[in-house]
């Protein structure tokens, strides 16, 4: 093992070795054909917020249109294809990305004390994968649109007419780019941790990439199957879907679940990782129930894969599957309510600081508290089949994907945000953003809450006049949560013109990623780090305290 | 062998960012083996679409296997397991620094690969005509793309073991290509009683 530790670091050449990876290399050309991870996360970064920027206009447009009843600013065929539109963008081009290929893609090397993931060159290309599957999404849109929803229903989608092959065609190519990351992942993972780091050692940001990664690889590949034979339903009608041609409906329902329950998990599994990382750091403590977290990502991903028939409790699906799968459901709360009471119990006694990432962090614990409890309401199947299709389940998965993994995306962003480009943000404005967004957020989705137990229908574009009030207040929540995000673009372009002023390590955190310099070197680091102590060692000095 | 030509292979071919050639070639099989499991999965959902067609639509079934001659299915079983046989040797041909065996087995791996496909073309010329296909019944065996796939990667690496690309340090192409020709002889051993043999 003696020779492992040796590095390749030659003091003669200091000057390339010592050039951050943003300044190694210049123009469009050295972006894209590089094979460093950071830039690639940096390149995913940039498309999936924009991706996430698209998605947005679409869910303000759908918030606009139902201020009222009946038309406001779009027909009822346009309204159809917004909120496809914004639900294929924000799954498959924004949310199912954000994670893992954007800031996990960065950081993960950088966490196990690596120089690279392990295939680098298929990490780039995953990102040009994604960017095509962008672009065949993007031509959808313009040459007729979907409005089938984002779930892509047989046998509508089979019947209806505009873009349904070419956006399912979209997901399809999406998929492989998440197929890609999650082998890349899980193979650094196994072999590319720094010298002395045992699976324990990892931070538990690895451990949830980690469960995310296999959920990436194993659930993926049925999608695709399943995308593939709706493509060839559409175009040849060979008859397994469509019930006119003798097929069953209900399969691709079951298809269909059996990837999405399980990407359900690959969306909020980063989002704890992220959160197991804030939330030590910003309160200077050792993480309680190290292992609890790390077994319980993992047991979170294998019980994501036997949970799908909660989606079809009102398909016909026998009353023993159902029965089944509403146990199983339940039993999903065990782990995540023992990562919350961890998290939790961490903060106890510590010296907590309330920096923009740590809001984003007890914002989390909120929101996710809320979205994990009404799934446990809507995997009973009596209190679902009440709520089925209304916007009680509208506002729980909102809850969940954005109240959750959005803002621990968010919390993530602004930790990273100086280790990634070398500087500071604006910590008032960055406060001020945070709890706008927490604020517009509930506005918009606590209504949505008392809409749906009432019995408003999820994607319906009329409703009754006592509809109005509430929907309004969800509107205007909207407006607040945009105005939120407006700021937050506007402070993080600011620091980018700044000069580089971050520090190392500006939170004092002890993990890897934050004993080199901010920006990082193109290899990372000038030593491959040998491992000494755990990544939550707050109780040893902050600096080379682990690297010793 | 001796240590010069195991360092300048370990020079040529070990990449940056890891530490020693055994890491590289561990961490490429981690790769393939994942890679693998999303190939069986995809095929996994063909294969359970495929099993409830069958339980709902008997007759069709039984009917569409009239379609296939089963000596020809046969043979091509045959093919297939002597391909993967072959492929084996050059592996192993590979890790011992056996360039003309190497190189030879692929050849023949090749050849059986070829056979392969002439008798699935006449196979398949022959459904077109009958009008089965794209259809329900053989939706499974139109995806045909990896035994191709198979092709051009094989093809690939016995140009790089004529070359002399490869040593005992370094034939990590060998062996995940050698993983992915098995994969795609499993896939037929399971289709080969579904199409073939149900009655």
């Amino acid at each position: 093992m003696a020779d492992i530790i040796t590095t390749p670091h030659i003091s003669g050449h200091a000057d390339h070795h010592d050039v951050d990876y943003l300044h190694d290399g210049k123009g469009l050309k050295s972006w894209l054909t590089t094979v460093d991870h950071k830039r690639i996360g940096v390149m995913y970064l940039w498309s999936i917020l924009f991706m996430f920027f698209l998605g947005g206009v679409f869910a303000m447009m759908i918030r606009l249109e139902l201020l009222t009843p009946k038309e406001t600013i779009m027909s009822a065929e346009t309204y159809n294809k917004v909120f496809t539109l914004h639900g294929a963008i924000m799954v498959f081009l924004f949310i199912i990305p954000s994670v893992p290929a954007a800031l996990a893609n960065f950081v993960l090397p950088l966490m196990l004390g690596a120089k690279d993931v392990a295939f680098p060159k298929l990490n780039l290309f995953s990102w040009y994968i994604y960017m095509a599957g962008a672009f065949i999404a993007v031509a959808a849109m313009v040459t007729g649109g979907v409005d089938t929803g984002w779930t892509f229903y047989t046998p509508y989608s089979t019947t209806t007419d505009g873009s349904v092959a070419l956006m399912t065609f979209a997901a399809f190519v999406l998929g492989f780019s998440s197929i890609l990351t999650g082998v890349n992942f899980v193979a650094t993972i196994h072999k590319l941790r720094a010298p002395g780091m045992g699976w324990f050692d990892m931070p538990l940001f690895c451990w949830g990439i980690y469960a995310t990664a296999l959920i990436q690889v194993l659930a993926t590949p049925v999608l695709a199957i399943t995308l593939l034979l709706l493509i060839m339903e559409r175009t040849f009608g060979i008859g397994i879907f469509d019930p006119k041609l003798g097929g069953d409906p209900v399969l691709f329902q079951h298809f269909f679940w059996f990837y999405s329950h399980p990407a359900v998990y690959i969306m909020i599994l980063p989002g704890m990782a992220i959160i197991s990382e804030i939330i030590p750091t910003f309160s200077q403590k050792t993480i309680f129930g190290y292992r609890a977290i790390a077994f319980s990502s993992v047991a979170i991903a294998l019980v994501s894969f036997i949970v799908w028939g909660h989606h079809m409790f009102t398909s016909g699906q026998s009353q023993l599957a159902s029965a089944i799968f509403s146990f199983i459901t339940f039993f999903v709360a065990v782990p995540s309510a023992i990562k919350t009471f961890n998290w939790i119990v961490t903060m106890y006694k510590g010296s907590v600081a309330f920096n923009a990432p740590m809001l984003y962090a007890l914002s989390f614990l909120l929101l996710f508290g809320i979205g994990g409890l009404t799934g446990i309401f809507l995997g009973a199947v009596s209190v679902d089949i009440h709520l089925h299709d209304t916007y009680f389940v509208v506002a729980h998965f909102h809850y969940v994907m954005m109240g959750s993994t959005v803002i621990a995306f968010l919390g993530g962003l602004h930790y990273w945000w100086p280790k990634m480009f070398g500087r500071m943000y604006s910590e008032p404005a960055a406060r001020v953003a945070c709890a706008l967004v927490f604020i517009g957020f509930n506005a918009t989705f606590l209504p949505q809450f008392v809409l749906g137990s009432r019995g408003m229908p999820r994607r319906y574009y009329n409703y009754l006049p006592e509809f109005q009030a509430l929907h309004q207040a969800s509107t205007v929540g909207s407006w607040i949560l945009g105005l939120g995000f407006l700021i937050m673009a506007g402070y993080l372009f600011a620091s980018l013109r700044k000069k580089m002023d971050a520090p190392a390590n500006p939170w004092h955190s002890r993990t890897l990623e934050w004993q080199t310099s901010s920006p990082p070197i193109t290899h990372n680091f000038h030593e491959i780090p040998a491992v000494g102590g755990g990544p939550y060692d707050y109780y040893r000095p902050v600096g080379n305290g682990r690297n010793a | 062998m001796s240590n010069t030509t195991h360092d300048v292979a370990e020079h040529r071919f070990r990449q940056h960012h890891f530490a020693t050639a055994e890491q590289q070639l561990d961490t490429s099989k981690i790769g393939m083996w994942l890679f693998l499991a999303t190939e069986i999965l995809m095929f996994g959902g063909l294969f359970v679409g495929f099993g409830l067609m069958q339980g709902v639509y008997p007759e069709a079934w039984v009917a569409g296997h009239h379609h296939l001659d089963r000596v020809l299915g046969a043979v091509n079983t045959v093919f297939l397991l002597c391909s993967s046989f072959t492929m084996v040797m050059a592996v192993h041909y590979a890790s011992t620094d056996q360039k003309s065996k190497t190189v030879m087995n692929l050849g023949l791996t090749l050849g059986f690969a070829f056979a392969f496909l002439v008798i699935k073309y006449f196979e398949y010329s022959h459904k077109f005509h009958d009008g089965l296909l794209p259809g329900r019944y053989f939706n499974l065996a139109a995806v045909g793309g990896p035994p191709q796939i198979g092709i051009i990667l094989i093809s690939w690496i016995m140009v790089r073991a004529n070359r002399g690309d490869f040593s005992s340090a370094y034939y990590t192409p060998v062996d995940l290509i050698g993983l992915y020709w098995h994969l795609v002889d499993l896939i037929w051993i399971y289709l080969f009683p579904l199409l073939y043999l149900v009655s």
